[in-house]
């Protein structure tokens, strides 16, 4: 609240929601604090490996003669790139970095965590003691030690996001020059305003831990989106649509459109999996956002819905991912976030019906191209794969190695993450995603079995309540489905639900060739808050006898 | 050390335009010390003190600018910072919207610090921390909150000779109670510039009060009702609205305050005509900084004056376009109510829904500002002027524009911070005809 950001100051605008995932605004981008702005020449360099690991075992020797029974380590350095234009204008190109690291021990069966931006030994050494002492302070309040699910050392070891093409070394002008053209198409096609970003992110992450592991981390990701305002002026009428893409955990090779990554849908919109073609995209919002101001208002009731993996992705993250975090379930996330409906009594029938026996719902830090993928979480812990609802039954959580002994778990399952060195770091939503569906099911065969439906395609306004049950959802194109087939664009459309009625309801997920990410750079959490990226993958799924409401309304 | 004295901000920024040698430079310092203390499950989880300054220098060449920032503050950093924010300016493209640099202000100093908020040590937290988990623990009640405090400075000055120096203090305080059972949960949350005003003891009293009074709630049918809006319920509604505020969206056509066939609404009665907001930087229950991010000086700006529109924000760009004075952007807000506590406007209710706490509010449609959300921690029915009982909570799909035209009533305005925007304001409780519930929640 006290620290200006800058890039307010400069028009870039900076928002976040720590309560949920924040409005995925064009106009907020996040700098995270302590980060400073950074020529382009400084976004290539790394770190010295052997400089970290001999900062790193200072602080691991320190925590160690100190009394400490554990200790890691996080030497990070986070960097970002924004590219901010409207219609013909660059409005703000800023790099920024971060660098510096946080150190967190266990003394007398507490936790204690301290961080320190001077990356020398010095630095190191006095974080470390402060950490130490913080920790003993905070054991003589606990009444329980804390239990640390064992983790083997993995010695030297590195990983790196799979890019192609860095996004940091792309050059300013190259990505001005997508985003001018970008713009230039949209406003061509109809379009009466357009804002348009390319935010990059690359964070440099070397772990270490006296539990014998040195990770040295090299992670990537990018997100390219828009928002295209057509306007009536006679009537006054205004309509938006952004961009179909997902930010992903790929380099700028996935801006570089290939006919694999376009996939065209019934009734004639254009969505995108492996790469992006924002040019194409902006072009048809244009176009769309114009058909839009004409459509016909829906007519509230009863529908079928169909929704494409654009939209669902939301949906998977509000009512299934942030539900089965094991820290909201406990309570620790009570004052804000809130808690959850899917309560450890549900977990422990074997029998609480989450959803249909079509709905298979698995948690990843691993899949390639996610925004959730990496080698390592930030405690060591090596990630990997597991159901959350298996055939519709409630049968898993979301843990780390504190957590790992409530639930029997013999190990953690690599769902830790810290938004910065300078943060300590505690659960994160791993990717969760819905498993498509075993038996060959495209989406036109989808459809043709929809009497009275509705398909919704693209991400809009999202709001559910502290415990997960009552969600409401927008979208951004929305199409009539009438006996089988799809009838014409409406507009105002969003539906409610129950969370487990809703997965109830789900009578058919699209098979593995469907199957596509969404995702968010923002999912907000914890006080004082911190955000994290996520992904999540489905096929198109249908869901039937879901109450929709027609959200037009009259200023008078 | 991060918070620094008038004068040496002055040397630090003096030097940094003395050496930048593009057409012009604007430095701003700011620095900050931030205590915390987190509890969860009757137990504090975590707790800490967060301390950083920052130098952000923005340089022009012609029309192309550059941003750079900086932590660190000896003569070899504060080169490095220049020489950054000169080269990415060179790198820029010409943006044909830029402003030069403001000229020289004169900033009225307004009462933002407070000593003994300052002074608020680990041990005052610690004590705040106890003194909501030990009540609790005491009655079946189950204490999660969040205690967070703070001291800074902001500096800024420009090659045209402008200055500015101010400190400022805060503390924001929410606690949640949920029964042991999870069947009742309650909220309380204050900010205040000036501690000697906040007593732990006393707030938690409501948010056990709430938890209590909350459980068993019963089903109420969906539909639009008469409610008590508690400040801190309607407070984000509002804020969702400002946006609609911007001279340059309004004129382009994509705000509520544009206007049908072109230009904005202003001058136009848009609200009930009890509706008046203005910002005040001098406030004496919301002080303020007295400049905002551009350093331009904020001043007393009527927004709406009984429900009549009289200011939109102009950017500096679409002011000198479109011929208009620019003044600061307000940092706090004022709406004007009446004397009546939100307990007095129950009293007069013959039938509806009082309500805690709004949450997870978002943007359905722009063009009307219809929002969504839900109710949390204390939804009750009130009849012949009392509450009667708990009931579950709503969602709602409620625009604030409508909203403020369906008043019945304002109580007296108290000093709330919005969950999701950095504006302090003054906000009354309300009681508003025909709001929409539009389902109901399970969630407790």
């Amino acid at each position: 609240m006290y620290r200006r950001d800058f890039l307010k100051k400069t028009g870039a605008g900076v928002g976040l929601a720590g309560m949920g995932l924040a409005a995925m605004e064009v106009s907020s981008l996040l700098l995270p604090a302590n980060a400073r702005a950074v020529p382009a020449g400084v976004l290539g360099s790394k770190l010295d490996v052997a400089f970290k690991k001999k900062l790193a075992t200072a602080a691991l020797d320190t925590a160690t003669k100190a009394g400490a029974t554990y200790c890691d380590v996080r030497i990070g350095r986070y960097l970002r790139q924004f590219v901010i234009t409207r219609e013909d204008k660059v409005q703000n190109v800023v790099n920024t970095e971060s660098t510096g690291a946080g150190i967190r021990v266990i003394v007398n069966g507490a936790w204690g965590f301290a961080a320190s931006k001077d990356l020398d030994v010095d630095g190191i050494i006095a974080a470390t003691s402060q950490a130490v002492a913080i920790a003993r302070a905070n054991s003589k309040l606990q009444t329980d030690p804390v239990q640390l699910a064992p983790t083997k050392g993995v010695g030297e070891v590195s990983w790196a996001t799979p890019i192609k093409k860095s996004p940091m070394e792309v050059p300013i002008k190259e990505k001005v020059d997508l985003l001018m053209s970008v713009n230039g198409a949209a406003l061509k096609a109809g379009a009466d305003y357009i804002r348009s970003v390319i935010f990059a992110v690359n964070e440099q992450k070397y772990f270490a831990s006296t539990d014998g592991s040195f990770i040295d981390q090299d992670v990537h990701r990018i997100w390219a989106p828009f928002r295209v305002t057509a306007i009536d002026k006679a009537s006054g009428k205004f309509r938006e649509r952004s961009g179909l893409s997902a930010p992903m955990g790929r380099g700028y090779e996935y801006l570089d459109p290939t006919p694999a990554g376009r996939v065209a849908l019934p009734g004639g919109a254009v969505v995108y999996s492996s790469s992006y073609d924002m040019h194409a995209d902006a072009t048809a919002a244009a176009q769309q956002a114009r058909e839009k101001l004409k459509a016909r208002s829906v007519k509230p009731g009863k529908y079928d819905l169909v929704l494409d993996p654009s939209h669902l992705w939301l949906t998977i993250h509000e009512s299934v991912g942030h539900a089965t975090e094991l820290d909201r379930v406990l309570g620790y996330e009570a004052n804000y976030a809130g808690t959850s409906f899917a309560t450890l009594d549900k977990w422990r029938s074997k029998s609480f019906k989450y959803g249909s026996p079509n709905v298979t719902i698995f948690a990843d830090k691993i899949q390639p191209g996610t925004l959730g993928a990496v080698g390592y979480d930030d405690e060591g812990v090596k990630t990997g794969r597991w159901d959350l609802i298996k055939d519709g039954i409630l049968v898993n959580y979301q843990v780390i190695r504190d957590q790992a002994h409530i639930l029997g778990l013999a190990e953690s399952q690599g769902c830790c993450y810290a938004d910065s060195w300078s943060s300590v770091q505690f659960q994160r939503m791993a990717n969760v995603s819905l498993a498509p569906g075993a038996k060959p099911l495209g989406v036109g065969e989808m459809i043709k079995g929809v009497e009275n439906g509705i398909y919704i395609v693209g991400d809009g306004s999202f709001s559910i309540d502290q415990q997960r049950y009552n969600a409401q959802f927008g979208g951004q194109l929305f199409y009539e489905i009438k006996d089988g087939k799809i009838t014409e664009m409406i507009e105002d459309v969003a539906y409610q639900m129950r969370t487990p009625d809703f997965w109830n309801a789900c009578v058919g997920v699209c098979d593995q060739h469907d199957f596509r990410f969404g995702g968010s750079f923002f999912d907000g959490k914890g006080q004082p808050g911190q955000i994290s990226a996520v992904s999540h993958g489905s096929s198109t799924a249908r869901f039937n006898g879901i109450n929709v409401i027609n959200t037009a309304r009259s200023l008078g | 050390m991060s918070i620094y004295s008038e004068s040496d901000a002055n040397a630090i920024l003096k030097k940094v335009v003395a050496l930048s040698k593009a057409d012009e430079c604007t430095a701003s310092l700011e620095g900050s010390i931030e205590g915390n203390v987190r509890y969860a499950l009757n137990n504090v989880s975590t707790s800490g003190i967060v301390s950083n300054a920052e130098l952000a220098v923005q340089v022009a060449f012609g029309k192309r600018a550059g941003t750079a920032t900086i932590n660190e503050f000896d003569d070899a950093s504060l080169r490095r910072v220049v020489a950054r924010a000169e080269e990415l300016a060179r790198l820029a493209p010409e943006n044909p919207e830029f402003m030069p640099a403001i000229t020289r202000q004169a900033y009225q100093p307004t009462a933002t610090f407070v000593d003994k908020t300052a002074g608020i040590t680990p041990e005052y937290r610690a004590q705040v921390a106890a003194d909501c988990i030990v009540p609790c623990r005491a009655n079946k009640l189950v204490a999660a909150g969040f205690f967070n405090d703070g001291q800074s400075f902001s500096s800024l000055a420009n090659s045209n000779g402008n200055f500015g120096y101010q400190r400022a203090t805060s503390l924001d305080f929410t606690c949640t109670v949920r029964t042991d059972d999870a069947q009742g949960s309650g909220w309380v949350a204050r900010n205040l510039a000036d501690v000697s005003r906040f007593s732990a003891p006393t707030e938690i009293q409501i948010a056990m009060d709430k938890a209590r009074r909350s459980s068993a709630a019963k089903a109420l049918e969906p539909g639009k009702y008469t409610v008590i809006l508690e400040p801190a319920a309607s407070v984000d509604l509002l804020t969702h609205m400002l946006g609609g505020f911007d001279a340059r969206e309004a004129d382009e056509g994509r705000s509520f305050m544009t206007k049908k066939g072109g230009g904005n609404k202003l001058g136009e009665k848009v609200f009930d005509e009890r509706v008046t907001l203005y910002a005040d930087p001098a406030d004496p229950s919301a002080p303020v900084l007295p400049w905002d991010d551009d350093g331009l000086p904020r001043a007393h700006t009527p927004i709406v004056t009984n429900g009549v529109v009289d200011h939109l924000q102009y950017s500096r760009y679409w002011a000198k376009l479109k011929g208009k004075e620019t003044v600061g952007q307000p940092g706090n807000l004022i709406m004007l109510g009446g004397e009546k506590s939100t307990m007095d406007l129950v009293k007069t209710t013959q039938k509806g829904v009082l309500v805690t706490r709004t949450w997870y509010i978002r943007m359905v449609d722009p063009q009307t500002v219809l929002l969504t959300g839900l109710t949390r921690d204390g939804t009750f029915y009130v009849e012949n002027g009392e509450i009667k009982y708990p009931i579950k909570n709503f969602r709602f799909n409620e625009s604030p524009v409508i909203m403020l035209n369906n008043v019945e009533e304002f109580g007296k305005p108290v000093r709330v911070m919005p969950q999701e925007a950095p504006t302090v304001m003054m906000v009354p409780p309300m009681k508003l005809r025909e709001f929409t519930f539009s389902s109901l929640s399970d969630a407790v």
